[in-house]
């Protein structure tokens, strides 16, 4: 039935779930193992690189909800934007760098679309995914090539010291990179613009067609070339932005588009079709991880006698697993609509 | 290469002109050999055929839809309104007019009623107060869909689903529809309401439909002029009242014998019969 | 003309369902069996056999399990390499541990081991599907990761985390040539090429095929989803288990963790593809093509008579990897069966078009 009509009862799995992690995440500071400033610091820095994984996983719901294509290269986009940006930069002023990192970003966007999708109306999705996997490996392979394999620094002019805050109540405060609430604040803005987009504009309406049935829109005039490569190059400007913030953060280098993989979990959590999704999917990743990461490698360690290091290489899927058992489609995403 | 024709519309160009095509699937299979039909202006067209015929690749074809299926016309050619149409794409046949309603409805499951008559418009570049308009004029014809108008479609019946594809082909502002299978799936009241609205639209706004059916009962009921397709070949082509009388039709698509309602007992009569495309 | 399937009635059921019922499609069979086992051994080198050959072979079984999950049961895997893995380890801890056992019961084991595996992550298929459900086995393939290199009981408390394996030894004859080696591959792989075409002809098949195409249907005519994914997981799992197995055993001789990661994986992924889902036949071209690949183009430069440095070397690698990978999805979607099979038609009606 649709979905605003369940009763609450039948939300009975979801809600069993969310007592379960609000119950592992109160632990820490119920059993006294963490002082509440270092609690709250790990949280916001769980919180914080929530937002880096989101901004990486705007691009590909908005890849995905126009297209119905899951974009294995969106991590590789991220970085190449952000390396082009670092290594530009190192011979031009920083706003021409960005430019000339957009355009390079538009110029993939019209290859991916002229050379891969074009030719690949219409296949099955699996193949269409198969073929961004190929993307990923041509996007590694080149940008290393040209760009380098160290790792750089991008200089956005951030405030770097942290701000330290509630000094009153907590002993030494607690520390807050102002450099991470300017992420967030892009990030928010990000998602208002691009959620407007889908729900209020003609194009965004024909780009949500364009995901549902191909062949259909095919058939009532829309241009899908036209609507690909408009896509494809607002989710490099999306990667862009994520590379910069991520690049000014971090620093970047190529080995970590692994890391990127990351934001499957996180779009799968929040929903594939969903922008705010994507939002609060990064966001409880990103909290989850760092918890796991913090808190429960030890009680790993210690009460089954495994080496709890590198607990943050699953969590996230496992936690992305848990939360499709209750709810397949994810937070916010759509439901599947089947007739048989 | 067509069997004798009788022009029904006389000297007047048709509007849509399929010319000896042949179209393969894959390189290796094919599907329609030396297909030959017209629609002329203002006119309903049935194509008749069982399943397989080809009466789907025949629609593809005209619409420029084949690529994706790794189809293509490897002879003859498509004309509408006397322009070929084989080096256009896709929305460029749209653009010009001709519009397709795709076997098995394909709504766009997840936008609302409303949101999927609004991407005919946009396929079809209708500025948007033009698109407003027509969106009422589409209303006018489905008073149905306009209480439905904020469902999400995939929730909607099938009967309504049609109603939405058509409407969404009608925000075009097309010339032509072509309109493949509408009666598939639907319970037969709605298929007359869906052949009614069609009929009214080819008389107020002079449409023109061609009509792919399996359903030759009620084809040839609301068409003036009919093409019976089997195996990839017009085999049979008439005025719908001659076909309706035509003998091998009434045996083949209307289960009717000699003797009225054909039965079983006719059987070893049937395959003795010699079949035109011997 | 060449091809002519005139003449050749069939006179019982059971000769018109024979896997080969072409008789020259039965003298090709005999006389790639009669190369496999008397041909290459003479004509090809041992190095070719020992990097090249056998593992086409082992990977060929793993590609196999993949293809009945992915492409006849429908299923998306992203963790075939996982599978692997937990064969393997199952294996070397059941030749560490219990010595003296058979090689072949070991492998038979290792591949159960990998089925049960396989179950426990195929249980979230059946409530998600398609992309959902590739997480969930990217989940597996983590998880498994962190399992190989952090469970110190699966390695045997190794210290480095990297496990070594024994010479094996079959019916007494320790097999440590290349060669033995050979045979021992090609009987395996033979034997689980021959139960997996007949597994997606009978009953089982369907209705894995009847759940891919249309699964609300196939459980409304009576087919259990239950029955039908978890038995896709586990037949598949377990060829992917005895391929680990074998991988670790037979071709890599000691191992970490790292051996059955993402990467793998990925390739495996790409074979089922390249090779045509849905197909056995296409599971060995897949595992061929994606073998020979990476040794062609490290080849090639040389052959050209350019000289790069080993990093652009292996970038150059990736761009033309990739390229290709997409390259050969607009040709052929439907892989290097489907164009086996095109050309099969067109032999058959030669000299005629169509």
């Amino acid at each position: 039935m649709p979905p605003d009509s369940e009763p609450l009862r039948a939300r009975w799995p979801l809600i069993a779930l969310a007592a379960l992690l609000g119950a592992g995440l109160a632990a820490p500071l119920a059993t006294g193992a963490a002082a509440p400033g270092f609690y709250l610091e790990v949280l916001l820095g769980g919180l914080m690189s929530g937002v880096l994984y989101s901004l990486v996983a705007l691009g590909l719901v908005l890849i995905y909800k126009s297209s119905g294509v899951y974009n294995f290269a969106q991590g590789a986009m991220v970085l190449l934007a952000a390396l082009a940006t670092a290594r530009l930069s190192e011979v031009m002023p920083l706003p021409a760098a960005i430019g000339g990192a957009l355009l390079m970003m538009v110029g993939l966007a019209w290859l991916v679309e002229r050379l891969v999708l074009r030719p690949l109306v219409n296949q099955s999705p699996i193949v269409v995914f198969m073929a961004t996997l190929g993307i990923l490996y041509f996007i590694e392979g080149f940008g290393q090539l040209v760009l380098g394999n160290d790792i750089y620094k991008v200089d956005l002019g951030l405030p770097k010291e942290p701000a330290i805050v509630a000094q009153r109540w907590f002993d030494g405060g607690i520390l807050i990179s102002r450099e991470d609430l300017v992420a967030a604040g892009i990030a928010a803005a990000l998602v208002l613009a691009l959620a407007l987009f889908f729900q209020r504009t003609a194009t965004g309406r024909a780009l949500r067609a364009v995901a549902d049935d191909q062949q259909a829109a095919q058939a009532i005039g829309i241009p899908l070339g036209r609507i690909w490569f408009i896509v494809w190059s607002v989710a490099g400007f999306v990667a862009l932005v994520a590379g910069l913030v991520w690049g000014s953060k971090l620093g970047v280098q190529f080995s970590l588009a692994e890391v990127a993989l990351k934001a499957l979990p996180v779009v799968i959590l929040g929903g594939l079709t969903s922008v705010p999704g994507a939002i609060v999917g990064g966001l409880i990743i990103g909290v989850g991880e760092k918890m796991a990461e913090v808190f429960l490698a030890p009680a790993l360690t210690s009460g089954l006698g495994v080496a709890g290091g590198g607990v943050e290489n699953w969590f996230a899927y496992v936690l992305a697993l848990l939360f499709l058992l209750v709810r397949p489609e994810g937070l916010f995403g759509e439901r599947n609509i089947e007739r048989v | 290469m067509g069997s004798a024709r009788e022009t029904e519309s006389g000297v007047a160009a048709p509007l849509l002109a399929v010319d000896g095509i042949d179209v393969v699937y894959h390189g290796v299979i094919l599907v329609l050999k030396g297909v030959s039909l017209a629609v002329p202006e203002g006119g309903i067209v049935a194509l008749l055929g069982a399943n397989g015929a080809g009466k789907t690749t025949t629609l593809r074809a005209a619409s420029n839809l084949l690529q994706a299926e790794r189809g293509e016309v490897t002879r003859g050619s498509v004309a509408f309104r006397g322009e070929r149409l084989q080096r256009l794409t896709a929305y460029d046949v749209v653009r010009r007019g001709l519009v397709q309603v795709m076997e098995g409805r394909h709504c766009f499951a997840h936008l609302t009623v409303e949101e999927n008559l609004l991407t005919g418009a946009y396929g079809a570049n209708v500025p948007r107060a033009q698109a407003m308009s027509e969106l009422e004029r589409v209303y006018s014809y489905f008073p149905q869909l306009k209480q439905r108008r904020a469902s999400q479609s995939g929730y909607t019946s099938g009967g309504e689903q049609q109603m939405t594809a058509i409407g969404r082909a009608l925000m075009a502002h097309p010339s032509m529809i072509l309109l493949d299978e509408p009666s598939m799936g639907l319970a037969p009241q709605v298929v007359e309401e869906i052949f009614e609205i069609v009929r009214s639209l080819n008389t107020r706004e002079r449409v023109s439909f061609l009509l792919a059916e399996q359903n030759a009962r009620i084809a040839l009921r609301y068409a003036q002029y009919g093409y019976v397709l089997e195996n990839g070949r017009v085999v049979l082509d008439g005025s719908a009242e001659n076909l309706a009388q035509n003998e091998d039709v009434k045996e083949f698509y209307l289960g009717l014998s000699r003797r009225g309602r054909a039965s079983f007992r006719d059987a070893k009569f049937y395959r003795r019969r010699k079949r035109w495309l011997a | 003309m060449l091809y002519r399937e005139n003449g050749q009635f069939k006179t019982s059921y059971r000769a018109d369902q024979q896997l080969l019922p072409v008789v020259q499609d039965r003298w090709l069979m005999l006389g790639l069996l009669a190369f496999a086992y008397l041909g290459l051994p003479l004509l090809a080198s041992e190095f070719v056999i020992r990097a090249l050959i056998v593992p086409f072979l082992i990977l060929a079984i793993a590609v196999i399990g993949l293809n009945i999950l992915v492409g006849y049961c429908g299923q998306i895997s992203l963790g075939a390499a996982a599978f692997m893995g937990a064969g393997a380890y199952a294996a070397y801890n059941l030749a560490v541990r219990l010595p003296g056992m058979n090689f072949l019961i070991v492998l038979l084991l290792a591949g159960l081991a990998a089925a049960a595996v396989g179950v426990a992550f195929g249980v979230p298929s059946l409530r998600i599907k398609g992309l959902y459900l590739a997480v969930a086995t990217l989940a597996a393939q983590f998880l498994l990761d962190w399992l190989f290199s952090h469970v110190k009981w699966l390695t045997h408390d190794s210290p480095s985390g990297s496990v070594s394996t024994a010479t094996i030894e079959l019916f007494g004859v320790p097999l440590q040539s290349p060669l033995r080696k050979y045979f021992l591959v090609l009987t395996v792989v033979c034997t689980l090429a021959l139960i997996a075409k007949n597994l997606v002809r009978s009953h089982a098949g369907r209705a894995w095929m009847a759940i891919r195409d249309m699964d609300l249907a196939a459980e409304v005519i009576g087919i259990r989803p239950l029955h039908a994914k978890l038995s896709a997981f586990a037949v598949s799992s377990f060829y992917a288990g005895v391929a680990g197995a074998l991988w670790g055993f037979v071709h890599l001789g000691s191992w970490e963790p790292a051996a059955f990661d993402i990467d793998l994986s990925f390739n495996l992924l790409f074979m089922v593809i390249i090779g045509g889902m849905g197909s056995i036949l296409g599971s060995f071209f897949g595992a061929a093509f994606i073998v020979l690949l990476p040794l062609f183009l490290n080849q090639a430069p040389r052959w050209l008579g350019v000289s790069l440095s080993t990093a652009a070397q292996s970038n150059l690698e990736s761009m033309i990897f990739g390229s290709l990978i997409v390259f050969f999805l607009i040709a052929e979607p439907r892989g290097l069966a489907s164009l086996w099979a095109k050309g099969r038609q067109k032999l058959r009606i030669w000299p005629f078009p169509h």
